[in-house]
């Protein structure tokens, strides 16, 4: 029965993982761009929904995707003025710029807020308890898990059966070509920064019960966010849906399981895997 | 064109820019960061730990131009070393000798052994695999020194290192004048081998590696091993500044693992301007200097200005501060060249 507590705690931190980290994967696969200020979206939206309900009464989701609308529309404007020069940059100006953002993030976050941990908004209808079968289990964590495949089956649409996904898997194949057919590739980037930074945000707020609102937020979690998206393979969608899952639950089994390892033990094995494929579990056509 | 007349050429391509160079006034220079580190000495009261952290930050910032600005070894897990080396010093004060050269080359040692194994087995990869698998071994790190509490103290930091008197002589103060020109000695020394590794054939090589791996390897250079070489003693170099701090600070914390402390470290030099050896005594020097005003405000203030500062830097003065003073100075030198002097030179 620990097993399966285990299982679904992993799977719904997992799911929160792949929702924040899925447009991780798209900025570092499609734009190659060493994208450490990711997790500053996620905040950024954590921390809206949050002081949406706790000052404003908003109610939970509604919160939750305004968080998305102004963490995408945020990181639109990103794209179009800090992130669009760095294209063409080796790797050390472009992770010194998203740190340079992240620190801004953090600083604009705890000037307005304050520099205190934010207390998790767990509406009152998921904050209980849920049969399901063989025991009682939190039904916020159920909501994640739904909520996660619900997203991750959205995005599955959008990348393996919409002509926009298809453009995009083109392009993260093989840039060059992309344009070469007339693909508006800049507006493409365009497009899915937005909408992976809408996402972040929308993880981050959904998944506050999960990875904690603090300070820090978006330097302490980007490890995570950043194995997910090296595990996977940069670019890869099913890639970062498999490796957010293992990474969940593996990370929870570790801490269950052998807690004086703490996080040590995934740390061990993204190391190990990485020497093994560094190119990630299930890398795009074009790094394969 | 015989034999011989190529082995000169060959040799005058590689030889140490510096030494070939007579001398010219220009060098004078080269003393300024001294000078202003022997006057802080002596007016600096009250000061002089201030001071020893900027030396401490320095000496981390000049590794690290080591790895990432001259080897182009990408990475986020410097921190790593700097940790190691802290701890390292810490532990063997307490539990075999309080001198502090011992521990500090016992420290310098185990960084730089660290850096060669981990080095050995990350440095075949490149870009953004190896920016990850060096944020996991600092990850890797952090863990260990966090769960380790019998050896490291966890999360309560490594408290109770002795230092006895340098060479038995110097005791150190409660002021921290003699921490401030133990840690000066230490930068000078290490400066020296820095300057002189980055002027030499292997120091060259590092530089083509990083501007065109292929090509390096096809003309024979032994790539990976040059690369675990560098690393090897930016690690060291590293964990002497790790040393450095435990001594001065007696403390051991574990913000010196941590990613933000990485991050930090890479902005200080960008800030200053890597592959130029000054550019760490800059950045670090104004970003610790810039910390402790603002942070005595709040915290938060001053990672809004370093913040500010890096996308303006990265964005608009590729070169970062030393870059900035370079085109000025060459921009009074055309000044100076255009009102008639040019004469002179040719």
């Amino acid at each position: 029965m620990q097993a399966l507590t285990i299982l679904l705690d992993g799977i719904s931190y997992g799911m929160v993982l792949f929702i924040i980290s899925v447009g991780l994967t798209v900025t570092m696969g499609l734009m190659r761009v060493v994208n450490l200020a990711h997790g500053a979206f996620a905040m950024i939206g954590g921390y809206i929904a949050t002081v949406l309900v706790l000052q404003a009464g908003v109610p939970f989701l509604l919160s939750a995707l305004i968080a998305a609308v102004v963490a995408g529309a945020l990181g639109g404007l990103a794209e179009l003025t800090v992130y669009r020069p760095l294209y063409r940059k080796g790797e050390l100006p472009q992770v010194l710029l998203t740190i340079g953002l992240c620190f801004v993030v953090i600083a604009g976050l705890t000037l307005f807020v304050g520099a205190t941990p934010l207390p998790a908004i767990v509406p009152a209808s998921l904050d209980r308890m849920v049969d399901i079968g063989f025991r009682s289990y939190p039904a916020y964590r159920l909501f994640l898990i739904v909520v996660g495949a619900v997203l991750a089956f959205i995005v599955w649409l959008i990348v393996e059966r919409s002509l926009f996904g298809a453009r995009l898997r083109a392009a993260v194949d093989d840039p060059q070509m992309a344009r070469a057919v007339g693909m508006n590739v800049n507006r493409m980037f365009t497009v899915t920064f937005i909408g992976g930074c809408a996402l972040a945000g929308f993880g981050g707020a959904i998944g506050a019960g999960v990875l904690p609102l603090e300070p820090f937020y978006a330097l302490r979690y980007l490890v995570y966010f950043l194995i997910v998206v090296a595990v996977g393979g940069m670019g890869s969608f099913r890639g970062s849906l498999v490796a957010a899952l293992a990474i969940g639950i593996v990370d929870t089994a570790g801490r269950y399981i052998v807690p004086q390892f703490g996080g040590f033990l995934l740390y061990v094995l993204v190391f190990g895997l990485l020497l093994w494929r560094p190119n990630g579990l299930l890398p795009p056509k074009s790094v394969a | 064109m015989t034999n011989q007349q190529q082995a000169t050429t060959q040799q005058q391509i590689l030889a140490p820019a510096a030494m070939s160079r007579p001398f010219s006034p220009a060098m004078l220079w080269h003393l300024l960061p001294w000078v202003i580190a022997l006057i802080f000495f002596f007016v600096g009261d009250g000061y002089h730990s201030l001071g020893t952290n900027i030396l401490v930050m320095i000496l981390f910032a000049l590794s690290l131009d080591l790895a990432l600005g001259y080897a182009g070894i990408i990475t986020l897990g410097h921190a790593a070393f700097f940790g190691a080396g802290a701890y390292a010093a810490g532990i063997f004060a307490i539990h075999f000798n309080a001198d502090p050269v011992l521990g500090l080359l016992a420290a310098t040692a185990i960084a730089g052994l660290l850096g060669l194994l981990t080095g050995m087995l990350i440095l075949h990869t490149r870009g953004e695999t190896l920016l990850m698998l060096t944020l996991a071994i600092a990850a890797i790190f952090y863990e260990i020194a966090n769960h380790a509490r019998w050896l490291t103290g966890g999360d309560d930091g490594l408290s109770g290192i002795r230092v006895t008197p340098v060479f038995g002589l110097f005791r150190f103060d409660l002021w921290g004048k003699t921490a401030f020109l133990y840690a000066l000695s230490v930068l000078f020394i290490w400066f020296i081998i820095a300057a002189l590794v980055v002027r030499s054939p292997f120091g060259r090589s590092l530089d083509g590696i990083r501007q065109n791996t292929k090509r390096m390897r096809a003309i024979g250079t032994p790539v990976w091993w040059r690369l675990v070489a560098m690393y090897s003693l930016s690690a060291a170099m590293a964990g002497s500044a790790g040393a450095l701090t435990a001594q001065s600070t007696r403390l051991v914390g574990l913000s010196t693992l941590e990613l933000l402390t990485s991050g930090i470290v890479a902005v200080m030099l960008v800030l200053g301007g890597e592959r130029r050896l000054y550019g760490a005594f800059i950045g670090a020097a104004i970003y610790v200097v810039v910390q402790d005003f603002a942070g005595s405000i709040s915290p938060f203030i001053w990672m809004f200005v370093i913040g500010f500062l890096l996308i303006i830097i990265v964005l608009f003065f590729e070169g970062g501060l030393m870059g900035i003073i370079d085109s000025v100075v060459a921009k009074l030198k055309g000044k100076a060249d255009a009102s008639g002097q040019t004469g002179k030179r040719t």
